[in-house]
């Protein structure tokens, strides 16, 4: 085990290079969204006159020369203001805050789903890997990660919601506060109104989590622990269920929990489909509009939450594995 | 909970849910938007989602009708006094959602509210503007110009009025948390999260008598076929803005019926007409030509080369009529003379071989992607067009935000492109506005031309525009603006190509009445 | 194609068989059948997607051949010429679907291959270097690459896309953006496996530059991971082009890939005109699923783990 101190200023030293990223990346898309040009013309009413577009760009602080424009986008972001949305009129930090609950918990039901799904199905296909139905669960995973994303959703669309009409086509149910937290899981209208939308987004995982399972499967089955285990009697459920679980465990949580700022980041896509009032939607919507402030704090605060991700990923598996030791090599 | 109680509750959730059908509350209705309302503040941005949003719960002091005509609304008449002054009377007896009374006040206050909303990204000063309004007595306002001002009464239908009480010193945010959001109209703030549902109870006490719907549950669904879906898994009650491609099956299909009516937006195309040589137009070997859009004979040739029934029937499945001019029969000052220019691709060809330009040139038509309805796959309908009489044609398409910033100011404050597809929706539901700010010629300060991205200039026509901005006499100002009309679309200075059909969509029992602005709001939708 | 490449790398141990290593992969690679039929298919495919010019029957990005009326076709309609049949149908700006397809499959290989032949150079280089050079350089190339595989592909993509406007250019510039740092990630970590071996040590001793070492030693032993990154990044590749132009990013309107003629098609989705975007759907889903699945099986063969 390593001292605290290392630990201690390993930490910073990550947290030090993620606010050099941080910094980089908001001069690269505070230029480069500068160079496509502002929103004013599309938002502005087309009678509008010369003098009227420019107030409005005054009143957007879009007459400033750019450099000064970013210097004081910094100067505020420092005491936590991410700037003012053009679209919206309001704090983009804001807008975006408002919104995680929704992308936070499709991405937690997805995480979920590919859990439940995958490793059951992986640890199958690893036990069993020439019987017919383990190589059907392969060819299946294929597809799973071979099919686009947004073709999927509009043809659960098509055929949960208006074939069937088992679930609602769009958007996001009720919400109800457990524990302090709301979220449109707690409610069976919302529970509803995230099936499809999760599902849709957590397709990718499942693949991903049927393959590691099976190969960790593979992999463990043939290791003298397993080997003498059999050899001993132990039974076969107990084997699967304790030992070669715990051991293939470890890497599907650290792969799940690395992608999930991917789910996150690829909500976009769902969320666009399934006019799911997250900040994936939000994100395309800015995009579209040109709406630097928004797209600039979203950056901002995916970023961050990919370093503390990492960051957390990092440390847990260093406590889990010993053999692993943080500050030398980091991956 | 545990979590695997709670995962257990989830699993038998799902399974209820599969087994529950998806139920209507009578009385209340479910409306899907196609773009997503910015604010709950009236002022905050004129813009076409924000102003049907707002109106449930707002009211200006003209209303207009769904043809666009201006109807009482908090005002219950107004004229003028001389040549300079309006007066606008007042409805008694309205009382705000809060109980207090309506009054000139409110008037007064919301007028200088309007042009200065903080952060406002496109705002109503314009409607504002040049005009001192001032209180006669609590239901008597009068409104003074410079100069005679003949569209009053529609820009008066642009503002809305709010609650001087509840609304001093409020900004956007008090109006979206339902702070300031008191108004007079038929329905009441409930909830505004953004993104995701706008909510309105009714107005019990309401001037106009009592609302139809109980809760009126307001959501955008961008995505066109998402949003049809929503309405055939009944998710939605109501649907705007239904995809072209749909409406045959939504025709054919007993659980929905169908409201279509002309909009008062047109599609054309600008042409650079300025510049000696346009940066988008080269020869055929690609070497620079002088720019061929400033001789009429070849914009007239590439209006001929257009086929306007094929495109209303093939491309925007029925749901446009093709255009002779900037708004269609019915709207004030609209000429009788023009017709919808004919296919002739042989007469197109002549007048190019005529024009100097027997083997055409090379042209990139500009157009945005998704802007209006089917707007890139109609530039590359012309495109096709074009490139049969000679003119090969690129298409290149872009964001809104992208293409309407480069075709306004891309060239060092000037439009960058030679050809563009653009729509103009007549907000003031008559001639004036696509006039003045299309084919006008270029004037920053008398604010003239302000959207005319071709630079299109004709002496002839200004003066014929100007007396008609001028003339308060609305029978003298519809002939001026006809005869306008007719001279700017006899020079094409812009080819106009059709006007286009706004369709909604609602559940059987249901019905919406078409309304040329665009705005989907509850009051328009009846049972039947 | 690449994978014969694999049997040109020349092994530093000879391996006492009577096969040449080229005829072991071969028979390892064939021991799947449904990794040889995608291999199969792949190259009809490919092939397919290069003869296109050739073989269809509209050039579907000749606007002068394109008709509006013509527009939405059912499969089977004879064209408006009389020379040959829409076996597919048309789209919404009529386009004859099988020659759209194939031209649009023509686009969506070239985007996915060029982006992957160029990051695998680009990341390769970087990443042989790193391995090489050691010490700060290394630590900082690699730095920069954990940074830049700890975003999210689609949202650099998105944000470049954005910055740099529509083409097949641009698309591919942002794809070799978000792939290069998987490819110097492996050939690093190959290459330092490599680099500690016997024969590279013997090279040194030879007096072989730097250079000589790193490309014509190192290298070729860094292929076999780095042609299963391949195959897998093609595949994204082509998925993400998709993605992207279902977002209204990707490219010209008027020279739609496979993913923006999926994207058109998904506006008649609920109109019943179903041929318009299922086509292009599955021929890209076909597409895709064989790349990955030639990739599958190529990890497996070429994985030292998993060897009998």
């Amino acid at each position: 085990m390593h001292s605290e101190p290392r630990l201690t200023a390993y930490i910073i030293r990550r947290l030090m290079q993620s606010a050099a990223v941080v910094l980089a990346m908001s001069v690269i898309v505070f230029l480069g969204l500068n160079v496509i040009g502002d929103p004013v013309y599309l938002l502005i009413d087309p009678q509008a006159d010369q003098a009227e577009i420019e107030r409005t760009i005054r009143r957007l602080g879009l007459d400033q020369p750019i450099y000064i424009q970013y210097f004081n986008f910094i100067t505020n972001a420092l005491t936590g203001n991410l700037g003012t949305s053009f679209v919206h009129g309001t704090s983009a930090l804001k807008l975006i805050v408002d919104r995680m609950p929704a992308t936070l918990e499709i991405a937690i039901a997805a995480t979920l789903m590919s859990i439940v799904f995958g490793i059951p199905l992986g640890l199958y296909a690893g036990l069993k890997p020439d019987n017919f139905f383990s190589k059907s669960i392969m060819a299946t995973s294929i597809l799973g990660f071979s099919l686009p994303t947004f073709w999927v959703g509009i043809m659960m669309i098509m055929v949960f919601a208006v074939m069937l009409g088992w679930l609602p086509s769009t958007g996001r149910g009720p919400t109800a506060t457990f524990l302090g937290i709301t979220s449109s899981l707690f409610t069976i209208d919302g529970l509803r109104h995230i099936a499809m939308p999760a599902l849709n987004l957590a397709l990718l995982k499942i693949s991903l989590v049927i393959r590691l399972t099976r190969a960790g499967t593979r992999e463990a089955i043939h290791q003298d622990y397993i080997k003498f285990a059999r050899a001993k009697g132990i039974s076969s459920s107990r084997i699967v269920g304790v030992h070669l679980l715990k051991n293939i465990m470890i890497p599907v949580v650290t792969v799940l929990g690395l992608e999930f700022g991917n789910l996150v980041a690829f909500s976009v896509v769902t969320e666009t489909i399934f006019a799911w009032p997250g900040m994936g939607k939000l994100l395309i919507d800015s995009i579209q509009s040109l709406d630097r402030p928004v797209i600039v704090a979203y950056l901002i605060i995916i970023v961050l939450l990919f370093v503390i991700i990492n960051l957390v990923v990092d440390i847990l598996y260093s406590v889990l594995d010993p053999r692993v030791r943080i500050g030398e090599k980091s991956a | 909970m545990t979590f695997s109680k709670s995962v257990l509750a989830a699993v038998v959730a799902a399974g209820l849910a599969l087994a529950a059908a998806p139920s209507a509350i009578a009385k209340d209705l479910r409306m899907a938007l196609s773009a997503e309302p910015s604010a709950m503040d009236p002022h905050f941005h004129n813009l076409t989602p924000n102003n049907a949003l707002t109106s449930h719960v707002y009211e200006r002091l003209v209303h207009f009708d769904e043809k666009q005509t201006p109807i009482p609304g908090l005002a219950t008449s107004w004229k003028t006094i001389d040549e300079n002054t309006w007066e606008f009377k007042l409805r008694t007896g309205v009382k705000w959602h809060d109980g207090s009374p309506f009054t000139a006040d409110d008037v007064i206050f919301s007028m200088e509210r309007a042009p200065n909303v903080e952060n406002s990204p496109g705002s109503f000063a314009l409607y504002v503007r040049g005009k001192t309004f001032s209180k006669v007595d609590d239901h008597t306002v009068r409104v003074t110009t410079k100069e005679p001002y003949p569209l009053m009464p529609n820009d008066m239908a642009t503002i809305a009025i709010i609650s001087k009480k509840a609304a001093t010193g409020a900004k956007t945010d008090d109006f979206n948390s339902g702070k300031a959001a008191i108004g007079t109209g038929p329905f009441k703030f409930s909830e505004f999260v953004k993104g995701d549902r706008y909510v309105v109870v009714r107005n019990d006490d309401y001037w106009g008598g009592k609302p139809k719907w109980a809760k009126v549950t307001i959501r955008p669904i961008k995505t066109g076929p998402a949003r049809v879906a929503a309405l055939l898994a009944g998710d939605v009650d109501v649907i705007e803005e239904v995809p072209t491609t749909d409406i045959a099956r939504l025709q054919g299909d007993a659980k929905v019926s169908l409201g279509q009516g002309l909009s008062n937006r047109v599609i054309f195309f600008h042409m650079d007409q300025w510049r000696d040589e346009s940066p988008f137009i080269t020869a055929n070997d690609g070497s620079k030509i002088k720019n061929p859009l400033k001789d009429v004979r070849v914009r007239k040739a590439l209006s001929k080369a257009i086929n306007r029934p094929a495109i209303v029937d093939r491309l925007m499945e029925k749901a446009a009529v093709p255009a002779s001019q900037f708004l269609a029969d019915g709207f004030f000052g609209v000429s009788k003379k023009l017709k919808p220019e004919a296919f002739d691709p042989d007469g197109a060809k002549k007048l190019l071989a005529e024009a100097g330009f027997p083997n055409g040139f090379k042209l990139t038509l500009h157009s945005p992607n998704g802007r209006y309805i089917n707007d890139a796959r109609m530039a590359e309908a012309v495109a096709q067009m074009f490139t049969r009489i000679g003119v090969e044609t690129k298409v290149e398409t872009m964001p809104p935000a992208v293409f309407f910033n480069r075709a306004s100011a891309g060239a060092g404050g000037n439009p960058e492109f030679s050809f563009i597809l653009v729509g103009w929706g007549a907000g003031t539901g008559e001639v004036s506005s696509p006039l003045k700010s299309l084919v006008a010629t270029f004037d920053k300060v008398k604010g003239m031309g302000t959207a005319n991205r071709g630079r299109y200039s004709n002496p002839e026509l200004d003066k014929v525009i100007d007396q008609a901005l001028a003339t308060v006499d609305d029978a003298k100002r519809g002939e001026l603006l006809a005869k306008a009309s007719e001279v700017a679309i006899e020079d094409v200075g812009v080819i106009v190509s059709h006007y286009q059909l706004n369709t909604w969509a609602t559940r059987k029992g249901l019905s919406y009445t078409p309304r040329t602005d665009e705005y989907t709001i509850a009051t328009s939708v009846s049972e039947q | 194609m690449s994978v014969t490449d694999v049997g040109t790398v020349p092994t530093p141990a000879a391996r006492p068989a009577a096969q040449t290593p080229f005829q072991r992969f071969v028979a390892d690679f064939t021991e799947s059948r449904l990794a040889t039929i995608a291999f199969i298919l792949l190259i009809v495919t490919m092939v397919l997607a290069l003869i296109a010019p050739w073989i269809v029957p509209q050039n579907p990005y000749d606007l002068a051949q394109v008709d509006i009326m013509d527009s939405r076709l059912k499969p089977g309609t004879p064209a408006a010429s009389g020379k040959y049949t829409h076996w597919l149908g048309t789209d919404g700006a009529g386009r004859d679907l099988v020659s759209a397809m194939l031209y649009g499959l023509r686009i969506s290989l070239a985007v996915g291959v060029m982006s992957g032949v160029i990051a695998m150079a680009l990341g390769a280089a970087i990443g042989l270097i790193a391995a090489y050079a050691g010490g700060r350089t290394e630590s900082i190339i690699m730095r920069i690459v954990d940074l830049q595989l700890s975003f999210p592909a689609i949202l650099v993509a998105l944000m470049l896309i954005a910055i740099l406007g529509k083409g097949v250019d641009k698309i591919i510039i942002a794809l070799v953006t978000v792939q290069w740092a998987y490819y110097a990630r492996t050939v690093r970590g190959s290459a330092l496996v490599e680099s500690r071996k016997e024969y590279v040590e013997a090279a040194r001793c030879l007096g072989l530059s730097n250079a000589r070492i790193l490309f014509r030693h190192i290298l070729p032993n860094c292929l076999p991971p780095l042609i299963v990154v391949v195959t897998v990044q093609t595949a994204h590749a082509i998925s993400l082009e998709a993605t992207l132009s279902f977002l209204g990013v990707g490219l010209p309107q008027t020279e739609p890939s496979l993913g923006l003629l999926i994207s058109n098609g998904f506006q008649y989705m609920l109109s019943g005109e179903y041929w318009i975007s299922f086509f292009p759907g599955l021929v890209l889903l076909m597409t895709i699923v064989v790349i990955n699945l030639v990739g599958d099986q190529l990890r497996d063969v070429l994985n030292p783990r998993l060897s009998k």
